[in-house]
């Protein structure tokens, strides 16, 4: 498998949260700030590699009617490692993320991967598949977290351009509906177009 | 009175779907039509309630007794995707119409975080059994009144003329922008 | 590339070894990370205290419950060479806009006039609750005597400016502070 492409796919071609249309919930729920959309992503990534690398590496030790369960016990490990982790040593970030933190676990991307493509290939090609999704999602949280930061808060990763407030919308719950569907209309776009 | 406030925020003021952002993929997956929405409904208010009153007796008399909270987020989705594959097997049994409706949600329910998300925010509230399982049916109710109006937004949609790039998901998304928006009106309530 | 036989002994067997090996991996990870997190929490703690009441080398806490509600205060008195500078009281509010409990630190000097206010935990609204955190709002709560400035907002009668469109999460600071204003009359000024 060409690992280029196997690494690039999740950026634009199979984007997890513009393509495939995964993890929805916490791209709505985290993008308030692109520092949030990114923690978040990165916090994602770092459980899509390593459960991608563990299921791959024991993918043939475990039967096949036990295969979901056993997978969720793995991805809910490397979540509740990145919990503590990040209470640890990023406190208030883990304070902002909060809730959507252990719901990584659910994230259908996780699973999704490990199911779809992990218990399938070798060791190499699921940690570039884990790291290439890992990464087109902290793209796409980031991007959207961005775009919505400065357009309701006049500020980007914290530095702000204007004084006081921006359009608010953007910062509420229906702005993140609203950003997230023109920025998937204007990838379609861009997909048909490229 | 306290069951009353549990009980609006969590319907109106605290949506589930359309201020939280839990249960967004059955959300936008499932609310082509209104008869489907009622099912994935169902199903959700009988999971959700269920493993709300499972998880809070894990956490009372397992977690915190063992000091072992931070296995929280392993045993409760276990508990969860276990239950599920209960109620399915259940349900095939003793209700066979049942099954027939509801019995393609259910799988997609242990991964819907709006199961997994209420249960742990049950805990972080220290509610007793009792509003546990108030809340988990008001979230419930909450899920199921924003996803059957989108659905019938949607459907309503399909008749209109959408600009081609945005049609499917990217009008649905601005779709439920709006219906979110019209939720905020409730924010004054309790 | 043959994958294991779903026979019932190897699924017991798998999931058992699988759930093992987690619970030991997450063992050790909750021991190493414990603690960073208590410390984290700590530091928070102290740079709110900090915030609140003046420089003082000795600090005595102490919990109390108030007559309303269940959970309770934590009271901290701050002394320096012996002199009590300042209490400040770790203060919180079921009211706000969002289910989250919010938390507030709040400064009193030994006559009971606020000092300063911190916010340590809130998930208010962005760019409405969040103004609790601004100047433009917790500064009028400065050199205040609960007393004799009424601690609700003018919409009830009271003294204080409510944040604009957030009345809920401002009602909610005058309720956090309130509590605490009445636990320390309670105490008692000096100790």
């Amino acid at each position: 498998m060409n690992q280029w492409k196997n690494f690039t796919k999740g950026f634009i071609k199979e984007n997890p949260v513009f393509v495939l249309l995964l993890g929805m919930c916490p791209t709505l729920g985290v993008t308030t700030s692109a520092m949030n959309g990114m923690g978040m992503g990165m916090a994602t990534a770092f459980v899509l590699v390593c459960s991608n690398i563990v299921v791959a590496l024991v993918k043939n030790q475990i039967p096949d009617k036990v295969r979901i369960p056993s997978f969720i016990v793995i991805i809910a490990s490397f979540v509740t490692i990145v919990e503590l982790s990040m209470q640890a040593y990023v406190p208030a970030l883990f304070e902002a993320l909060g809730l959507f933190i252990p719901l990584i676990v659910v994230n259908c991307i996780v699973l999704g991967r490990a199911e779809g493509f992990a218990s399938k290939q070798n060791v190499a090609s699921s940690a570039i598949d884990g790291l290439g999704m890992g990464l087109g999602f902290t793209f796409a949280l980031t991007l959207l977290g961005g775009i919505r930061e400065m357009l309701g808060n006049g500020s980007l990763f914290g530095f702000r351009f204007i004084e006081g407030d921006g359009i608010l919308i953007f910062i509420l719950s229906p702005g993140a509906f609203i950003v997230l569907g023109y920025l998937i209309a204007i990838i379609n776009k861009m997909k048909k177009t490229a | 009175m306290e069951y009353f406030v549990i009980v609006i925020s969590a319907i109106f003021v605290s949506n589930i779907v359309l201020n939280q952002f839990l249960g967004i993929c059955p959300f936008l997956g499932v609310s082509g039509k209104v008869s489907t929405s009622v099912g994935m409904s169902g199903a959700v208010l009988f999971v959700m309630t269920i493993a709300t009153i499972v998880t809070w007796l894990i956490q009372q008399y397992i977690l915190i007794p063992f000091g072992i909270t931070f296995l929280q987020t392993i045993f409760f989705i276990l508990v969860i995707a276990a239950l599920v594959q209960m109620v399915e097997l259940i349900l095939k049994k003793v209700s066979p119409p049942l099954y027939q409706a509801l019995g393609i949600f259910l799988p997609l329910i242990t991964t819907n975080c709006a199961v997994l998300g209420v249960a742990i925010q049950t805990q972080s509230k220290n509610f007793n059994l009792m509003e546990s399982v108030v809340f988990a049916i008001a979230n419930a109710i909450g899920f199921a009144l924003a996803m059957i109006i989108f659905a019938g937004l949607r459907e309503h949609m399909d008749l209109m003329r959408v600009p081609k790039g945005m049609r499917g998901v990217p009008i649905a998304l601005v779709v439920a922008g709006i219906l979110a928006m019209a939720f905020l009106g409730f924010s004054g309530l309790v | 590339m043959a994958k294991k036989e779903s026979s019932f002994k190897n699924m017991v067997v798998t999931l058992f070894v699988i759930t093992m090996i987690a619970g030991f991996a997450l063992g050790g990870v909750y021991n190493a990370t414990k603690e960073p997190i208590a410390l984290a929490k700590k530091a928070k703690t102290e740079a709110a205290l900090k915030a609140v009441i003046p420089d003082f080398d000795t600090i005595y806490t102490y919990k109390v419950l108030p007559a309303d509600g269940a959970d309770s205060l934590i009271l901290n008195k701050g002394f320096k060479d012996g002199q009590l500078v300042g209490i400040a009281i770790e203060t919180y509010s079921n009211k706000g806009y969002d289910p989250t409990q919010i938390k507030i630190m709040v400064g009193f000097t030994p006559i009971g006039e606020i000092i300063n206010t911190s916010v340590i935990q809130h998930k208010e609204t962005p760019g409405l609750g969040t103004k609790m955190k601004d100047p433009k709002f917790y500064t009028q709560f400065q050199e205040k005597n609960p007393d004799s400035f009424k601690l609700k907002v003018k919409k009830d009668r009271g003294d204080v400016d409510a944040i604009t469109a957030a009345t809920i999460s401002s009602r909610a600071f005058c309720d956090a502070l309130t509590r605490a204003h009445v636990a320390l009359k309670n105490e008692g000024g000096n100790n």
